[in-house]
């Protein structure tokens, strides 16, 4: 192997694990603060890139236009799924949500397929990101530059947002104790929906980078990689925000690694995460970085 | 209290009649249902028998043990693989391995369905014990990641090990075996086995570790012990389902086997009331017939007023908001956590008729 093939994948590790670390977070938070698995987080994931796709297909907007759209528009559905899948369950016990929200992600799914179309769509890459760049004999495509770095600056952002305003310590109080939180006058609703709203919009922009670097659109792509960023969450350790970032790139970058070193074992791709997965849970349940809970009795 | 008591057992008799009788009744609708109803009708009819089985093995883990398991498709996976390469002859597996030839201490087996059909349980159970082991020292949402995560290693490893599986080609020609007598005799047993299980102490055991593990422990009761052999033998009639499920089918893939198909069986148990076995058998002859008989939504319709080309995917929509509203509005499913009684009936009727009476 040479160097300049190392960078490539190198490069490539990083944008796969970027947007795995941009789905993990939606995950960690929801968890966090609901300790809900919302399954329906990746065909969010889905549905942004579809709804970025038919705003520059059949509106012909521009693609930062159709991006900053569909993350808006994603957003707030993530709040009303909230709002009628999860919000009527809250007091339940904890299988009746997730029965729900695994509901809702079918019922997501098959939406999709019957509003826009089960068959696989291509998506019209701007040129912008699609141009190939070199670097002596590295040779790179835009988007796969682009993903990390824009990673970075929204999980800068979030950070901020979690750990210095008002908001954030309001999200911090509702994920360590809801009833103290209530107690404490945090509008716990507020701030379950705002949670929510950040999870899907990040969702959408990762489905939408997705939708560039693997330019082809369908009804069920959200779902493995839906699967493997709860994992990466899992792995970080769940309610942990950088905990879901480092999980997330080194899903990633095994994965991709794993693929270029072992050719072999490429058509075992999708169990790596699931193995990993039961490594990490059974050897540090509490994920890389999770804090340790007592077992409330 | 006295009176209540003399009343069971004067009625005691009397249901079991009754029971003897729905019995027998649907005994001989099944010989009719076999011998005039029409391929697609028969074929709906057995697959409720079908359903009945994966219904019930689910709900063991689901609804009796409390432990949240959605890793069943694989274990179907198993069954089905293990009862087809142990059935098909050894010109068929030619035929099915053109790409990589089969192992060769597979190529000669032929067994007749029986034997095969309690080898795929038996290997099902097996690989659920050797997963169950590790995976159930986790909890709630982890056990249901981990295990719907074991699902989808065992697809992978199908789809990867060709020459033992045929890998993404899947198995074609497989031997209808699943007649109408073995799938309903097998519902049969199983709904039996299951009656049985939870009226011994093995069954009280897992419904004292659902409704409170350190309770349970307290108790005495070793409650990993319980947990895995709830999960064992759950395996064992989701391979046992598989196999007939792939016998009916006769085509199996890796494909056929994702989570859609735990998640069918998931809204039966659901709908049908977690941790009743009467609500899993109701729920499992409605669900399917519903899913067969709302094929239609999915297809062209014309009605009068207005016009639609073909829907795919609105059955899907249908059930997932149907299992949704269910889960949102009654949790407890059709039947709850109770049983189908005789008794619970004729209170249905009486309840009415008293009703009437008050308003005169």
């Amino acid at each position: 192997m040479t160097l300049s093939l190392l960078f490539q994948h190198i490069v490539n590790a990083l944008s796969l694990g970027s947007l795995y670390a941009l789905i993990a977070i939606g995950y960690t938070m929801v968890y966090g603060i609901l300790r809900l698995i919302n399954f329906a987080h990746g065909d969010v994931f889905m549905l942004g890139a579809y709804v970025a796709f038919y705003m520059m297909t059949l509106l012909s907007l521009p693609w930062w236009v159709a991006l900053l759209v569909a993350i808006v528009f994603t957003a707030f559905f993530g709040i009303g799924l909230e709002r009628v899948a999860y919000r009527p369950l809250r007091d339940s016990p904890r299988i009746s949500i997730m029965i729900s929200a695994i509901a809702a992600s079918f019922l997501l799914e098959s939406l999709a397929v019957l509003i826009f179309g089960g068959r696989p769509k291509g998506v019209p890459v701007p040129d912008v990101l699609s141009r190939v760049i070199h670097f002596g004999s590295v040779s790179m495509i835009v988007i796969s530059l682009i993903i990390p770095l824009f990673t970075f600056a929204l999980l800068a952002v979030l950070l901020w947002i979690v750990n210095k305003t008002k908001t954030g310590m309001a999200m911090r109080a509702v994920s360590t104790d809801i009833e103290a939180a209530r107690l404490m006058a945090v509008d716990v609703n507020k701030v379950v929906s705002f949670t929510f709203g950040i999870g899907s919009l990040l969702a959408a922009f990762g489905g939408i980078m997705w939708s560039f670097k693997y330019p082809q659109l369908n009804p069920l792509m959200g779902v493995m990689p839906g699967l493997k960023c709860f994992i990466a969450a899992v792995i970080g350790g769940i309610g942990s925000i950088s905990g879901a970032v480092l999980g997330g790139f080194l899903l990633g970058i095994i994965e991709i690694m794993t693929v270029a070193f072992l050719p072999t074992l490429s058509g075992y791709r999708d169990a790596f995460a699931f193995i990993l997965l039961i490594v990490v849970l059974l050897v540090k349940p509490t994920g890389l970085l999770g804090k340790r809970q007592a077992e409330k009795v | 209290m006295d009176t209540a008591n003399q009343k069971k057992t004067i009625a005691l008799p009397r249901n079991r009649l009754y029971s003897i009788i729905a019995i027998a009744a649907f005994v001989v609708f099944a010989f009719i249902a076999d011998r005039f109803f029409d391929a697609f009708t028969l074929r709906v009819f057995n697959l409720c028998a079908i359903y009945i089985v994966l219904a019930l093995s689910l709900n063991l883990l689901n609804g009796f043990t409390g432990l949240f398991s959605l890793g069943h498709a694989g274990f179907m996976a198993v069954g089905a693989y293990v009862s087809a390469l142990l059935t098909m002859s050894p010109q068929l597996k030619e035929m099915n391995y053109f790409l990589v030839p089969i192992v060769p201490w597979l190529h000669n087996v032929t067994l007749p369905f029986l034997p095969a059909l309690i080898i795929a349980g038996l290997v099902s159970a097996f690989v659920g014990f050797l997963i169950g082991a590790p995976v159930l020292r986790l909890r709630d949402d982890y056990l249901a990641i981990a295990t719907l995560g074991f699902g989808e290693i065992i697809r992978v490893l199908i789809t990867n090990a060709q020459s033992i599986t045929n890998g993404a080609q899947g198995l074609k020609g497989l031997p209808r075996f699943s007649t109408t007598f073995a799938v309903w005799a097998v519902a049969g047993l199983t709904i039996l086995f299951m009656v049985l299980l939870m009226r011994s102490s093995y069954g009280r055991a897992m419904k004292a570790v659902r409704d409170d593990e350190l309770a349970a422990e307290a108790m005495g009761i070793n409650v990993f012990r319980v947990k895995v052999t709830a999960f064992t033998v759950s395996s064992f009639w989701a391979g046992v389902g598989g196999a007939l499920l792939g016998h009916m089918i006769t085509t199996i893939d890796p494909k056929m086997f994702t989570f859609a198909l735990t998640f069918n069986i998931l809204l039966i148990v659901v709908l049908g009331g977690i941790g009743s076995i009467s609500g899993s058998v109701i729920s499992a002859v409605v669900v399917t017939i519903l899913m067969e008989a709302l094929r239609f939504l999915d297809e062209p319709m014309n009605l009068i007023v207005f016009k639609t080309e073909g829907m795919p995917g609105l059955r899907m929509v249908v059930f997932s908001i149907l299992l949704m509203v269910m889960i949102i509005y009654r949790q407890k499913g059709l039947m709850g956590n109770a049983e189908f009684s005789w008794d619970m009936l004729g209170g249905l009727f009486v309840k009415k008729g008293r009703k009437g009476g008050d308003h005169v």
